[in-house]
């Protein structure tokens, strides 16, 4: 089962670390990721700009252009994961794991329905 | 999150947001700072042991005005102390959802606004919002502007005084003045940036954190005005600038030219921000000087090589930028794009009319010389080079323009003839 890991923080935290609180943080999770990577469970991984780089369609009624997340909220959307998964409590562990070399916010543990690739995919 | 380093970067990202709240309630600056400091003592001490808060900010403005309270009680009737933070966590939620929406923006706002008092000058202003916005201490923002401790304590308190004295508003000010006001926090941003982007090869370490808290304050002020085209073109426009910082100078310190940088250096996700932001701005048609400037700073990072670089569209840009706002500093600039693209005679005579208004500038002299020295003309390129050397500002700039005098020496000098080197 496909699980998307859907990462939560508040960006002006995250914005706020110094570049070597930064760079720890991302290498502790390349150790996780590499771990996945290795047993092949790892799908793609993307981190998100900003959300002042954001803008959202609104497609109800005449589709209309804002800038901005599409919600705001104290915590934003600012990355995620695709990781092949067991089941759940092992998609829970996973996300334990990534959790504890990167602590504060959430993350939204949700099962993939489809799941394409792209072209994109090496 | 519970070392030192990790409480620090809560403590500053919550820091306008918390500073803007404890102003609304205590109308004093002084109060409301104190109380942070207070509330961010107490941080230090709680968080290690009980964990962080899930609302940093909500959690700051709690225990600061609950601080500041007992403060003027024990003042008042020399009441007994008691920690509030005990009980804290049920009052997070209530407070946490009341941050979430209305006054939110209106406190960071006000707080903004005051540093851009139009009654201060644009260094107190600067300095003050370092000092309340962004939380430098003193002693790092008198290390930034090169100014001893005492100086730059007293740009503070005298910046706070003539702000105390005008009366801090509260009103949430009407449109025409807050688009007004926006301008000028926007100039104050764009000023902090330049502080830390115009320093020399010995003190770019020490000045390039203005460079990244510009940064930080404009991605501030776009979270609050995300539509508007000019703060995304601030933004951009610094992200783009600052992504050039690790190839600016090298090892020696000496300034390195944007032709000459190795553009591996260039920080590619700041970059990558900086377009997106331009991009998002052009969408709304409403042309500003900050996007034209970001658009010029995005062609360059956008060429692989030196000569990729577009400047038929650079000179187009410019030439906008004229017309939105005049200024022989935008002419020069846009002199450079023309000698890459119609010859160093065209761009000679378009800035032949500036010599008056630009005789104290070194970059004009500098420029000059070099259009001359293209031209072959390399007496005249040697005294404007002479004169560029007299006005420079940095060890670096000077260094620069040596350089091209070396080389109009040695071009000059017949081989058969050839000295050795100075």
């Amino acid at each position: 089962m496909l699980y998307a890991i859907l990462c939560y923080h508040d960006e002006d935290f995250v914005g706020s670390w110094t570049k070597e609180q930064d760079a720890a943080v991302m290498s502790k999770l390349a150790v996780v990721q590499d771990k996945l990577r290795k047993a092949g469970r790892l799908g793609p991984v993307a981190r998100l700009l900003p959300t002042t780089a954001a803008t959202t369609l609104r497609k109800d009624g005449p589709p209309v252009v804002l800038d901005g997340p599409y919600a705001e909220t104290k915590e934003q959307l600012l990355g995620f994961y695709i990781i092949d998964c067991e089941n759940l409590d092992a998609a829970v562990d996973v996300a334990r794991e990534l959790g504890a070399a990167n602590p504060g916010g959430a993350y939204e543990i949700r099962p993939v329905g489809i799941f394409d690739p792209g072209a994109r995919a090496k | 999150m519970t070392d030192v380093a990790w409480i620090d970067a809560a403590l500053t990202s919550a820091r306008p947001q918390a500073v803007g709240a404890l102003l609304r309630y205590f109308r004093n600056l002084d109060t409301a700072e104190e109380a942070f400091q207070n509330a961010c003592l107490r941080a230090l001490k709680s968080w290690p042991q009980n964990g962080p808060p899930r609302d940093a900010a909500a959690w700051l403005i709690m225990v600061g005005r609950n601080a500041a309270i007992d403060e003027v009680r024990r003042a008042n009737k020399q009441e007994e102390l008691t920690d509030d933070t005990a009980d804290l966590d049920d009052a997070e939620e209530e407070i946490a959802e009341r941050l979430d929406g209305s006054h939110y923006r209106d406190d960071i706002l006000r707080l903004l606004f005051i540093c851009c008092h139009p009654d201060l000058p644009a260094t107190q202003q600067i300095a003050l919002a370092l000092r309340i916005v962004s939380g430098l201490s003193v002693k790092q923002i008198a290390r930034a502007f090169l100014v001893s401790e005492a100086a730059m304590e007293q740009r503070i308190t005298r910046a706070k005084t003539r702000v105390a004295k005008a009366g801090v508003p509260f009103e949430t000010p009407g449109a025409v003045e807050r688009s007004e006001r926006l301008a000028a926090v926007a100039a104050m941003i764009y000023l902090i940036f330049n502080e830390g982007y115009s320093a020399s090869g010995e003190t770019s370490d020490i000045r390039m954190p203005l460079c990244e808290e510009a940064i930080r304050l404009a991605r501030l002020l776009l979270r609050l005005f995300r539509s508007e085209p000019e703060i995304m073109g601030l933004t951009a426009l610094l992200l783009l600038q600052h992504a050039r910082a690790a190839a600016r100078f090298d090892a020696n310190g000496e300034l390195v030219l944007l032709e000459d940088q190795d553009r591996a250096l260039w920080n590619q996700k700041l970059i990558t921000e900086g377009v997106a932001l331009i991009d998002k701005a052009m969408r709304h048609r409403r042309s500003g000087p900050y996007q034209v400037q970001a658009a010029v700073a995005a062609l360059h990072s956008r060429a692989a090589r030196p000569e990729d670089t577009d400047w038929a569209q650079i000179d187009l840009l410019y030439g906008a930028l004229e017309v939105m706002q005049p200024s022989p500093v935008v002419t020069l600039n846009r002199a450079v794009a023309v000698s890459k693209v119609r010859g160093p005679e065209a761009a000679l005579t378009m800035i032949e009319p500036l010599g008056g208004r630009l005789s104290s500038y070194f970059h004009y002299f500098g420029v000059r010389g070099a259009f001359l020295m293209q031209l072959g003309r390399n007496d005249e390129a040697r005294e404007a080079f002479d004169r560029a050397i007299a006005l420079a500002n940095t060890s670096a700039e000077a260094a620069h323009i040596r350089m091209h005098l070396d080389r109009l020496m040695r071009d000059s000098q017949p081989e058969s003839a050839a000295l050795p080197k100075k």
